[in-house]
């Protein structure tokens, strides 16, 4: 009997059953994240904030109530607040269209973020969105440029920023609020460039192969800490912030109050700076000869 | 729109097989002159999509254009396999366009502006862009900043690159904050958008340009016409996203011929270095970053150091071809200009 081939039988086994696990959990975050019950940029409103004020409209034409900012009292220190809003019922879902924003929405925080940098006030932001709404009337009315100047406007605060990642993050309709100095994330939320389901249609031309993208896009909270693109988990109650949405506000409050007090020891360029620098030092490249594939043929055309 | 006229005699007719045949009028072209016309259909005005190579051939004086920042090449942080793995894909993308990534970035000069000229290339992946399209991307940004010479960014993008995941979302932060430093440090920024730029690149540099302009039918949007439909299930108006209509809209400066566009580039890019100069911001690059910056590459001093030595050596440069240009006035002057 030979006994090293029946180890590697079961070796390669095993690695099979835990590859399947590790995926199922991804899946399981996923769904944790699109829970109908999570608490929403509302209820931390209702839990973080105190004497909240909403406030409406771009200045420009509407208001997008997938979209909600104000002013409020986070432990006795006036901030501004910005965050998507999804609703749980399905007349809440549709009124805010499924926390998809459109540009009014995008353009609303941009003035939101201009009103804090004006009277020195710390901006809080809440990330949940499957992603911008793609509708006709949103792409015309200038979606893409309104998620570039949105981050182009974080960028600019020297007012500290704190960003939390509380359910959903959507490609560059979450980005568009998240360009902070530190951005937190829960335990369960996710923060991808597009949705498993999207990558699968385009990378196995299926969507039914989404847990498998889902694994490969890494988008859990553990993930992206390792890759550098937050700065810390907030942990959330077993089986998910809906389990218990005071005891996850309670810990949100301690991770933001943490991350503000470390921005209030900085100066205000300096942190601007800082930022500037977390999102210039983002990603990762190889600067020598070339990792793989092709050596070095640069298109060069020498002076004459 | 692109006024288009199905001629059916020569689509049925088509036989020579070393003629360019138009997919949007079926015009068959004799591909010499196709290619004369940048790859333009003479008949209807449709402008085939042209690569990096092409691009930079067609915009930049002959012999003008270096590469740089050729170096930095894609890894592979998230270990990505779908059908096929990462490395794989990059590899055959590679070698079917010969360039090493989505975007070739160096300096360049454009009817005698110098410039610093990044062009995307659709054919590489889709153009998407990852972390070596973002770093790039801010290299050269940093470059015109630091030679104080305008940046010129020719865009054609599927949106950010799937298999960098998260990482390639951060490039669009990155590349909006490289923009930002152009704005602060008064470096003119023009883009050019051509078909078709779609996704997170329009979300981020490529909309963010002082001066946006776009190639004729050019097909530019965030989100595409599957996704609205499939999402939405709205009808999706005549020439949805066209650059003519987003002219229309108000989100373009100019429709640009590809005819015309070195030409027209060149004229923005004289504009916007003609204010004055009479204050002391935007001198220098590094002032962006601050100076008590210690979290930069040593790599960085190094460059830094090369660029102020090219610096001195492009202005000596310059002051001989000045020199020429005046003899060459002296013996010629000006104004009857032969073709």
């Amino acid at each position: 009997m030979n006994l090293s081939e029946e180890i590697d039988r079961l070796q390669s086994r095993l690695s099979g059953m835990r590859h399947e696990a590790r995926r199922h959990d991804v899946w399981v975050t996923i769904e944790i994240s699109r829970h109908k019950d999570r608490p929403r940029t509302r209820d931390y409103i209702g839990s973080l904030i105190s004497g909240f004020e909403e406030l409406r409209g771009d200045r420009l034409r509407s208001d997008d109530p997938a979209v909600v900012g104000g002013l409020g009292w986070f432990e006795s220190r006036a901030v501004v607040v910005v965050g998507h809003q999804k609703g749980r019922t399905l007349n809440e879902q549709t009124a805010v269209n499924w926390g998809m924003a459109r540009p009014e929405g995008y353009r609303k925080a941009q003035r939101l973020f201009a009103l804090a940098e004006r009277h020195r006030l710390p901006v809080l932001t809440f990330v949940d969105t499957p992603g911008a709404y793609p509708g006709v009337a949103a792409e015309e009315g200038g979606q893409a440029r309104a998620i570039a100047e949105s981050m182009l406007s974080m960028g600019r605060l020297t007012v500290p920023v704190v960003a939390t990642i509380i359910g959903e993050g959507g490609s560059g309709g979450a980005l568009a609020l998240a360009v902070a100095d530190r951005v937190l994330m829960l335990e369960n939320a996710t923060y991808s460039v597009i949705s498993p389901e999207g990558c699968a249609a385009i990378l196995w031309r299926d969507a039914s192969f989404a847990p498998q993208a889902a694994e490969a896009l890494r988008p859990t909270a553990s993930n992206l800490l390792e890759l550098g693109v937050i700065e810390r988990v907030v942990p959330e109650p077993r089986g998910g912030a809906h389990h218990s949405p005071a005891a996850t506000a309670a810990r949100l409050r301690t991770a933001i109050s943490e991350s503000l007090a470390e921005l209030d020891a900085v100066p205000p360029a300096e942190r601007r700076r800082q930022r500037r620098l977390r999102f210039r030092q983002l990603g990762e490249w190889s600067e020598g000869a070339g990792a793989y594939g092709l050596s070095a043929v640069p298109i060069i055309e020498t002076e004459p | 729109m692109t006024p288009v006229e199905v001629q059916i005699e020569s689509r049925n007719g088509a036989q020579a097989p070393s003629g360019w045949c138009c997919p949007e009028c079926g015009a068959l072209t004799e591909r010499g002159e196709w290619r004369a016309r940048s790859c333009v259909c003479p008949a209807c005005g449709h402008h085939a999509r042209i690569g990096a190579r092409d691009r930079i051939a067609q915009l930049a004086d002959p012999g003008s254009f270096s590469e740089e920042w050729s170096h930095l090449r894609t890894l592979d942080p998230l270990q990505f396999v779908d059908l096929e793995a990462y490395p794989e894909r990059t590899r055959t993308a590679q070698a079917a366009t010969g360039l090493t990534e989505a975007i070739v970035a160096g300096r360049a000069r454009i009817e005698n502006v110098a410039c610093v000229l990044a062009v995307m290339d659709f054919g590489f992946m889709g153009g998407s862009m990852g972390s070596v399209v973002g770093e790039r991307f801010f290299r050269a940004a940093e470059a015109a900043v630091a030679d104080r010479v305008p940046l010129v960014a020719v865009c054609s993008s599927g949106g950010a690159r799937m298999q960098e995941g998260v990482l390639s979302l951060m490039q669009m932060a990155k590349t909006t904050l490289a923009v930002d430093m152009l704005n602060e440090t008064r470096t003119p920024y023009v883009a050019v958008l051509v078909d078709p730029c779609t996704g997170g690149v329009v979300a981020s540099f490529a909309t963010l340009a002082d001066i946006c302009v776009a190639e004729p039918g050019a097909r530019l949007y965030f989100s595409g016409p599957r996704v609205i439909k499939e999402t939405t299930r709205e009808e999706l108006p005549d020439g949805f996203s066209s650059a003519e209509r987003n002219m229309a809209l108000g989100h373009l400066d100019a429709v640009v011929p590809r005819a015309e566009l070195r030409g027209r580039l060149a004229s923005y890019l004289r504009l916007l270095k003609g204010g004055a100069r009479d204050d002391e911001s935007g001198q220098v690059g590094d002032a962006w970053w601050g100076a008590t910056d210690v979290g930069r590459r040593v790599v960085g001093e190094t460059r830094r150091a090369a660029l102020r030595a090219r610096r001195r050596v492009g202005g000596a440069r310059r002051l001989v071809e000045k020199a020429a240009r005046r003899a060459q006035e002296m013996v010629s002057p000006p104004g009857g200009e032969p073709q």
